[in-house]
């Protein structure tokens, strides 16, 4: 199993976002950086796929700045064999310019899935990992919450709304994966030593600025100083009349 | 502006409500043709001019039966390219969120995800939507020819626009596809999403055991069929409810008329995550809990006697 994973760095999900002082991104001053929590998975249903067939490969690809570095170290600790950094300063915001630097660097790898995240927590795009199918001409299935592959066939379920769908696919595909697909595991002191030593090869990007420009970043609006109905079951009456009449959402 | 195509979207033949949204959404920056995938005549299409479509269509194909990901993006995306529209229009569901993308990249341009608001200005489109897990606002412009935008779900509330929404049913010839829904496992009968429920009761940490949720549980029953019940992730990650039902930024951004927290302290990362609801109820012991600065109504106490009695007196409102 040949296996490309597209990962991403971001913000902390318990971060406190501030707005930098162009108003048109955060300031990243004192924020902690993470491996996107959707890629973790895709990291470790790759390396659960190589470990199952004995054999292969699970290069990590990402497209970012050198700070990057770090969040690739960790992907490579947790068990990836090799790295590739598309490095560039700025994300834009327009996904296709993204996808087709990446599907660029995919196009002759050869590989047999290519997984990514369902989506980045910091733009929430949503929308890259299809978008590098489509320029690759590979089956693509998103947001994949369980998977069986058989040989060159595969069955994904992806969570709908009132359901799950269960959808069939030939390999090479291109995946974009759920919460849920499994446990991703840590990385071990061992990993982390041995991911000091990984090949991490870094290729300067420049992008296009694409058809989507940031207007304006902006915190959302406050919500308006909320009441205390009161304490316990007693004060239950009152909520109730007070979600009827005054809220009118009863 | 020239015209926007609306895609809307069906299961069994009949359109899902989530269309009117994309309807009316469209509305907001031209006329709109809304288009839909179907293996046949779609139950509901017709209703789709009362809220504002100049035009229906119904693209028809035998491998549209079941959402078809490779098809429908082949058929959307060569209708879009006929017609010189100003922009495309999905909703943000699991099935919009799914195609879009694959239209937008057939078009060579990028998508504008999970919008909150748009707008045309002066012949350009402008367009809001919540980034980090909706902690900061993005404000774009999109230059892209056509704009390619998705709505999320419950935040363009249907208005009624009579237009003539005449009828077409155009048979599409589509490549056959690789990726093939099989079937759809149905969930428990009568399930919401989180993330389309007009109403949202998530629990916490502070049901102390997975089985405890029986108290949402009854709380949602007794808004008969209106309220979904979601999560936090604290016992999501404890494997007390399944990922779907998870609020916040690794789970869902939700909008409901209403929701209610209960047993959850507020996380800044759950907080994101329902922030955008119309109006907010906490229920919780500790009355310095985070969500209380968020809710627009708390109740301090054991949710164990607040919430059965909430509960009773909801029954009595839809008994």
């Amino acid at each position: 199993m040949k296996i490309a994973v597209c990962i991403k760095r971001v913000p902390d999900s318990e971060t406190r976002v501030k707005i930098g002082s162009d108003g048109k991104r955060i300031d990243e001053a004192g924020v902690k950086f993470v491996l996107n929590p959707y890629d973790e998975f895709a990291v470790e249903e790759a390396l659960q796929r190589k470990e199952k067939a004995a054999a292969g490969e699970v290069a990590v690809i990402c497209l970012g700045p050198a700070a990057a570095q770090e969040t690739i170290r960790t992907a490579l600790a947790m068990g990836a064999d090799r790295a590739v950094l598309l490095q560039t300063d700025a994300i834009p915001a327009d996904g296709f310019v993204t996808a087709q630097a990446l599907a660029a660097e995919l196009k002759t790898g050869g590989w047999d899935l290519i997984l990514f995240g369902k989506m980045a927590i910091d733009d929430y795009n949503q929308q890259v990992g299809p978008m590098v199918a489509e320029l690759l001409g590979l089956p693509c299935v998103t947001a994949v919450a369980h998977l069986e592959i058989d040989g060159t066939k595969g069955v994904a379920e992806r969570e709908i709304e009132g359901g799950i769908e269960v959808v069939e696919f030939p390999l090479p595909a291109v995946l974009t994966v759920d919460k849920g697909l499994n446990e991703p595991r840590y990385p071990a002191l061992k990993g982390i030593m041995a991911a000091k030593k990984k090949p991490l090869e870094v290729k300067p990007v420049q992008l296009p600025a694409g058809g989507i420009e940031v207007v304006a970043l902006t915190p959302p609006p406050e919500r308006k100083e909320g009441k205390i109905v009161g304490e316990g079951a007693g004060a239950v009456a009152e909520l109730v009349r007070l979600l009827r009449e005054e809220a009118k959402v009863l | 502006m020239s015209a926007i195509l609306a895609v809307c979207e069906q299961r069994d033949g009949t359109l899902r409500k989530v269309s009117h949204e994309v309807v009316t959404g469209a509305r907001r920056i031209g006329e709109v043709e809304a288009v839909v995938c179907a293996a046949g005549p779609v139950q509901g299409a017709d209703q789709l001019g009362r809220f504002g479509a100049d035009k229906v269509v119904t693209l028809t194909n035998a491998a549209f039966a079941k959402y078809s990901p490779e098809g429908c993006a082949q058929a959307i995306a060569e209708r879009a390219k006929t017609g010189g529209y100003g922009a495309v229009v999905f909703a943000a569901s699991a099935t919009g969120k799914d195609l879009a993308p694959r239209v937008a990249a057939k078009l060579g341009v990028g998508l504008v995800a999970d919008c909150t608001d748009i707008a045309a200005e002066g012949g350009t489109i402008l367009a809001t939507r919540p980034v980090y897990a909706g902690k900061a606002l993005l404000k774009v412009k999109v230059a892209t020819k056509p704009a390619v935008l998705s709505l999320r779900p419950n935040v363009f509330t249907p208005v009624e626009r009579p237009k003539a929404g005449g009828a077409e049913t155009i048979a599409v010839n589509v490549a056959a596809g690789r990726v093939v829904v099989r079937e759809i496992k149905a969930a428990e009968a009568g399930a919401l999403d989180v993330a389309e429920a007009q109403i949202v009761i998530s629990g916490g940490r502070g049901l102390k055991e997975p089985a405890n949720f029986k108290v949402i549980e009854e709380l949602a029953r007794a808004f008969g069929g209106q309220a979904a019940v979601g999560a936090s992730r604290a016992v999501v990650d404890a494997g007390w409810r399944a990922h779907a039902d998870q609020v916040g930024q690794t789970g869902k951004t939700v909008s409901p008329t209403l929701y209610i927290a209960v047993g959850i302290s507020g996380a800044i990362q759950h907080l994101a995550g329902m922030r955008t609801s119309k109006v907010i109820v906490a229920i919780n012991k500790d009355k310095d809990a985070p969500i209380f600065k968020i809710a627009d109504y708390g109740v301090v106490g054991d949710l164990f006697e607040v919430v059965p009695k909430l509960t009773e007196e909801i029954k009595k409102l839809h008994g």
